[in-house]
């Protein structure tokens, strides 16, 4: 594999007593989109920070494509930042701020006119260069602020929660938009976002993180189907969770006896583990089928009652009580008009999975 | 009925005496309490006083001075603290920022005049008192007056507008003189305002450290009062309200919050 733009070396930051983060390895590649994804306070605004040069690693160092960034100022990194504020200069128009950069590095004057009017025509504002950031609207100062951030053609563009200022809508419409824009450029984007899924949606890569450190780096499929962690099966969607230990190994699968269930679970593609483990099978709430008539299979499956339905148009969703006092959540495509052939309130219905859905996750 | 009558019972509160004091400038009597009719003279006979017109020019000098001396100290000390949230004596520092705004003036006089002879004799400088000491007393006093100014407009600016200039490649300078300055160039105007009003019109620490041959404005209207009040210094002290008002208000529209985000 090619070398990564962008090598976390153990790197950690104190601030005073807290620890913002700690010993954190990571490689990102080039033409990514990778997302640094966690809840307010684990730390990835800060290791965004360090990325541009804000803040200085108390620990580890950061090579940014093969040079080490121990030391370098934020104006002499090859990267670049958007802000969540966007930080448009206000005292400059919409062409002033975009050629702020640019000037910097004293390039002729028509160039960084020629540069300027390309990057208002790759984020269409080409028409507001005259005005000041207060005249625009929160999606116009959005889209000033990429071009900003991308007029000096950084090796690495910076995205510190890029949508999180705009409306639920425009920010929907804005995720396609940066991910053919990163297309278009072809810099690796690196962003933080609160938002799992905007992280789902946009990147090539996400990596989940919790208290300063990362619990999994995948693809959305991996982080979403594959979860390695119980926070991270939490985190990323809605998970149904057993508790139980293993109980026996199959050909293809391991048996987990769970005292809830009537039934064994069935895990395919399970990691070896001694039988007597501790572990919790998650399964997410599309892979449950609901049916009326008693299941054949002799694993995976369990009675339970409607509780409560919620008709969200192309999908509904389920919460089924079991027997046990647990609740679980299963959604289905509304294939066929719903026409009260569904799941009521109060239906006594079997819910099953196949074992190739389930995943294995170790308290 | 009875509020409009409140508010015009605290305006002539406020502003009566100096209506009044406008008003007997234009008397034509030669008593300052008795009116006489209508008359410009004595703005006539202030514009020949050679004695007043120098100390006036004495006192726009050292307020000029002052306020642009003031502004430059008293926004680097807001910088450093405002930006550099923590180093050593910050505490310390930050007190003695604002001591001098509580500080009695006649103890900021009478130190400011103790300091001076010291080092007359230390190091022979400042020789005597003269226009220098005034000019270094007042802005010992007016910085104060401009951090806090500048202080307050440099903790509402978003920190990320400095961070952002910094990232698209311009240095700390740069960053300071391009993005900061700019930004909080109102709160330097209003500064510089108020540190001109303040220096312009002080009596007491001036009456300290002045010598002479360097007499403001004020010490001089002072004195003359002593003799007993002439119409003259009613002229005066109209041409100096006029000029006072007017930076006030500059100062006020300067400070009014402007839309920007």
């Amino acid at each position: 594999m090619a070398e990564p733009i962008i090598s976390i070396d153990a790197v950690s930051k104190s601030f005073g007593s807290f620890t913002a983060v700690s010993g954190l390895t990571l490689a990102i590649h080039r033409g990514e989109f990778f997302s640094l994804l966690g809840a307010s306070g684990c730390g990835k605004t800060t290791l965004l920070r360090m990325l541009a040069g804000l803040e200085q690693p108390s620990d580890g160092r950061i090579l940014i494509d093969g040079t080490d960034m121990t030391g370098v100022p934020p104006y002499l990194r090859p990267v670049n930042m958007m802000f969540q504020s966007y930080a448009l200069f206000p005292h400059m128009t919409v062409e002033q701020n975009v050629a702020f950069g640019l000037k910097q590095e004293n390039w002729p004057k028509a160039r960084i006119r020629d540069k300027v009017a390309e990057m208002l025509d790759l984020v269409q504002m080409a028409p507001f260069a005259r005005r000041r950031p207060a005249q625009l609207s929160g999606g116009q100062r959005q889209r000033v602020a990429l071009a900003r951030s991308l007029a000096k053609e950084p090796k690495v563009l910076l995205l510190d929660e890029p949508l999180a200022a705009l409306d639920k809508k425009l920010r929907e419409q804005t995720r396609l938009e940066l991910v053919k824009i990163q297309h278009r450029v072809g810099i690796t984007f690196v962003m933080v976002t609160h938002d799992q899924e905007e992280a789902m949606t946009m990147s090539s890569r996400i990596a989940v993180m919790k208290a300063g450190a990362i619990e999994q780096v995948g693809t959305p499929v991996d982080v979403y189907e594959y979860p390695t962690s119980i926070f991270v099966a939490d985190f990323i969607g809605t998970a149904n969770m057993f508790e139980g230990v293993v109980s026996r190994h199959q050909p293809s699968q391991v048996a987990v006896a769970c005292p809830e269930l009537e039934r064994e679970l069935a895990v395919a593609n399970a990691p070896p583990l001694p039988v007597g483990a501790p572990v919790k099978v998650m399964v997410r709430p599309e892979k449950l089928v609901l049916s009326r008539g008693e299941p054949q299979a002799q694993f995976n499956w369990v009675r339970g009652k409607v509780a409560d339905t919620a008709y969200l148009g192309g999908l509904s969703t389920y919460h089924i009580e079991l027997a046990s006092g647990r609740n679980l959540q299963a959604t289905q495509a509304n294939l066929k008009h719903v026409d009260g052939g569904g799941p009521s309130p109060g239906d006594e219905l079997f819910v099953a999975w196949h074992p190739a859905n389930a995943v294995i996750l170790v308290q | 009925m009875i509020l409009p009558l409140l508010l015009a019972l605290g305006y002539a509160f406020l502003y009566l005496p100096i209506v009044l004091l406008v008003i007997y400038s234009f008397n034509a009597s030669r008593l300052v309490t008795v009116w006489g009719g209508l008359s410009t003279k004595w703005y006539g006979v202030l514009v020949q006083d050679a004695k007043i017109l120098d100390a006036a020019w004495l006192s726009l000098k050292v307020a000029i001075i002052t306020a642009s001396a003031a502004t430059v100290l008293g926004t680097l000390a807001a910088v450093v603290l405002v930006r550099f949230r923590r180093f050593p004596g910050r505490t310390l520092f930050s007190g003695m920022i604002a001591a001098p705004l509580v500080m009695p003036e006649i103890i900021t006089g009478l130190a400011m005049l103790l300091l001076f002879i010291a080092m007359e004799q230390a190091i022979g400088w400042p020789a005597g008192r003269s226009m220098t000491t005034i000019v270094i007393a007042h802005i010992t006093f007016c910085l104060s007056f401009v951090t806090v100014v500048v202080q307050s407009r440099l903790v509402q600016m978003d920190i990320s507008l400095e961070e952002a200039a910094l990232d698209l490649g311009a240095r700390p300078a740069k960053v300071f003189f391009v993005i900061t300055l700019p930004l909080i160039a109102p709160a330097l105007a209003a500064g510089w305002l108020l540190a001109f009003t303040l220096s312009i019109d002080d009596v007491v620490i001036s009456a300290f450290v002045t010598g002479p041959g360097a007499t403001t404005l004020p010490i001089v209207i002072f004195s003359k009062v002593r003799l007993g009040v002439s119409p003259e210094i009613n002229a005066l002290a109209t041409v100096v309200i006029v000029v006072v008002s007017l930076a006030i208000v500059a100062a006020g529209r300067f400070l009014r919050p402007r839309r920007q985000d």
